[in-house]
């Protein structure tokens, strides 16, 4: 069982549903990005998501590539955001941390390698945006003989057919794209996602997590209510793009945590 | 497995869309449907008689093929070894060679119903074939080109807009061809029902390497027929210029089982690919990585991070390169070399000043490798060099680095 299994039996038990958080490792800087992530479970996060600056993202909007544009700049690497996870786990061993990004700085870095450090580091799982299951091979199947959960995309565009595919290696849970477009674009409709939940979930016992296009607590809210959780990233970095200190921002992140936690 | 098949350069990619280790199918789970049902379209369409009945219908009457294969008889003897033929397909069309694929692409898009069409463009060139086509279909069409080649294609982008297309300065990275792909990349997510996305190389996610290579095979099979009836045989050597490598792995493709023809690949060697990545030299100077769905040899840094090129040439500033080119340089089946912007830019005047032809500053950069090789060669050995693109939109940007003026002539 990993923290991300141990974590949704906990919420399971507690009847509450998932709040997850993106922020990009290493934005604005090293020191302030390790700050706010060791602020986010008290802010109520169930589940951390670090996003890997990348030059190339292509599926992110303005917002997460400026994110990666200022943490490349100010020198983040793959060992900084290893690093930054191996310093949160000397005061948190229980919430999990899913990295999420592209997949060329892993595949130089080298899959054995990376997965052997982030295994030691105490990274839960992957989410990574250009390994769809045709790319099996290349890393979801070492991750997940390595004990990490390889997180699956499920998009609007993945029909009955192609379902069982994307299910078929996925662990810890699904991510479920609530729209066809790029992070921080669309607004996300309750109305829209509780029906492809619904057709996801009668395929997986997993959880099923709704992102992109979810802004504020009120969406939060609905949008959980319909799912096992939901995911926040673009609106909280934007509080990071606008300079908002490692205290504002958390409190921003504790009142979507607070309307995700009232589904 | 009979010989002849184990032995052919020709049966790639593998149905995962792999060259060797290159190629795939890196893409986000949005686009993945849509690319299986463009692989299923395209496998339908290669063997459909009436499509290519419309290819070879347009080719003939609207682009203008075949292109003629000349022999360039004043820089044979200037540089005074090589007998040196260029292949025109700067006479096509929209002055490039870049029409011979959107063609095929436009086709396949209004087959599969796709009424909005969005490409990427470096030097513009591309741009304009896919505005043209659109234009003559009556299809909607958007193009995403880096803010930087926005300023210096100037023509292109006026071109690309009388032609009716949207052309959208892209900021984000350096605003070169690589920003303009990315940000094409996100317009397809968002717009995936009804959009189809035209890519202008042989690179990207599995089937459009393949596919593009298809499409523009047409230059290498004229070639080789022109050449038959020429000199009654095959060419010693064929050259080209590569960027992503489309016009490249036209021209190469039906050699590669004529192992006897030496291929020879040009990257953009900028100013130099010693100097600190200031070059597009991704197979000289870069190594294996995965980027815009596939992967092949990347200019990057140790973190894995994509670096910008650098090229006089709009077409060339790319930091990878079509993952056929990536294999076929690992199995050492072509070679690959890289020439400096003054090596283009001399290579440009030359072919002013001898052939009366204003090359593209791409195939100029063929040009000039050819200007290395051709005095050391007999004077039977016959070259090919593709001559992909005319330099009318070039002219700015090389009357800069010449040091002219514009209107104080």
């Amino acid at each position: 069982m990993t923290r991300i299994d141990a974590k949704f039996a906990e919420l399971h038990t507690a009847g509450k549903k998932a709040f997850v958080a993106y922020v990009m490792a290493g934005d604005p800087n090293y020191n302030t990005s390790l700050e706010i992530v060791r602020g986010l479970p008290a802010a109520g996060v169930d589940i951390i998501e670090l996003g890997i600056p990348f030059t190339d993202p292509m599926a992110d909007g303005p917002t997460i590539q400026l994110a990666g544009q200022r943490a490349l700049e100010a020198g983040q690497t793959l060992e900084k955001t290893l690093q930054i996870a191996r310093e949160f786990r000397k005061t948190d061993d229980a919430t999990p941390i899913v990295l999420m990004g592209y997949y060329n700085p892993i595949y130089s870095r080298g899959v054995d390698r990376f997965l052997k450090d982030a295994v030691a580091a105490g990274i839960d799982g992957l989410i990574i945006v250009d390994l769809p299951p045709e790319e099996d091979s290349e890393l979801c199947i070492p991750a997940k003989a390595a004990g990490i959960n390889f997180i699956r995309l499920a998009t609007p565009t993945t029909d009955d057919k192609r379902l069982p595919k994307v299910l078929q290696n996925t662990s810890g849970f699904v991510y479920y794209v609530s729209i066809t477009g790029i992070t921080g674009a669309a607004a996300a409709q309750a109305v829209d996602v509780a029906p492809e939940v619904a057709r996801i979930k009668s395929k997986t016992d997993l959880p099923v997590i709704v992102g992109f296009g979810v802004r504020t607590p009120d969406t939060a809210q609905e949008i959980a209510a319909v799912a096992d959780g939901t995911v926040v990233g673009s609106a909280i970095v934007e509080r990071i793009a606008n300079g908002d200190s490692p205290v504002d921002v958390l409190a921003f992140v504790k009142s979507l945590a607070d309307g995700a936690h009232r589904a | 497995m009979p010989d002849d098949i184990l032995n052919s350069f020709m049966t790639g990619p593998d149905e995962n869309g792999r060259f060797g280790d290159f190629g795939g199918r890196f893409v986000s789970e949005t686009l993945m449907p849509l690319i299986l049902e463009l692989e299923a379209q395209y496998e339908h369409a290669k063997t459909d008689e009436t499509f290519w009945a419309q290819m070879h219908d347009l080719w003939t009457h609207y682009v203008g093929r075949p292109s003629p294969l000349y022999y360039a008889e004043r820089l044979t003897q200037h540089l005074g070894g090589a007998k040196i033929y260029l292949k025109r397909d700067e006479l096509n069309h929209t002055g490039a060679h870049k029409i011979n694929n959107v063609l095929g692409q436009i086709i396949l898009a209004r087959r599969m119903g796709k009424t909005r069409i969005i490409a990427e463009t470096g030097a513009g060139q591309h741009g304009v074939a896919t505005a043209t086509v659109c234009a003559k279909f009556g299809l909607k069409c958007v193009v995403y080109m880096g803010a930087h080649d926005v300023e210096r294609q100037a023509p292109n982008v006026f071109r690309m807009k009388l032609l009716g297309a949207e052309v959208i300065p892209v900021t984000s990275g350096r605003g070169t061809l690589k920003d303009a792909m990315n940000d094409a990349l996100r317009d397809w997510v968002t717009n995936v029902h009804d959009t189809f996305y035209c890519i202008g190389t042989v690179a990207g996610p599995h089937p459009y390497p393949a596919m593009v290579r298809d499409f523009q095979a047409i230059i290498g099979k004229e070639a080789k027929e022109q050449m038959q009836a020429a000199e009654g045989r095959l060419p010693d050597t064929i050259i080209a210029a590569i960027g992503g490598g489309s016009n490249a792995m036209g021209l190469f493709f039906p050699f590669l089982d004529d192992t006897d023809v030496n291929i020879i690949g040009v990257e953009a060697g900028g100013k130099g690919v010693n100097s600190k990545m200031e070059h597009c030299a991704s197979l000289t100077g870069g190594r294996p990585g995965v980027l815009h769905g596939n992967r092949t040899y990347l200019l990057q840094d140790d973190d894995g991070q994509i670096l910008e090129g650098f090229s006089i040439s709009a077409g060339l500033d790319y930091p990878g390169i079509g993952p056929e080119h990536a294999w076929l340089h690992e199995i050492g089946r072509a070679q690959y070399v890289s020439i400096t912007d003054l090596e283009a830019l001399e290579a440009f005047q030359l072919s002013c000043e001898l052939e009366g032809i204003i090359p593209a500053l791409e195939p100029s950069h063929a040009l000039a490798h050819v200007m290395k090789i051709a005095p050391e060669l007999p004077k039977d050995h016959l070259i090919i060099m593709n001559m992909c693109g005319r330099g009318d939109k070039d002219i700015f940007t090389v009357a800069r680095a010449l040091g002219f003026e514009m209107g104080s002539f």
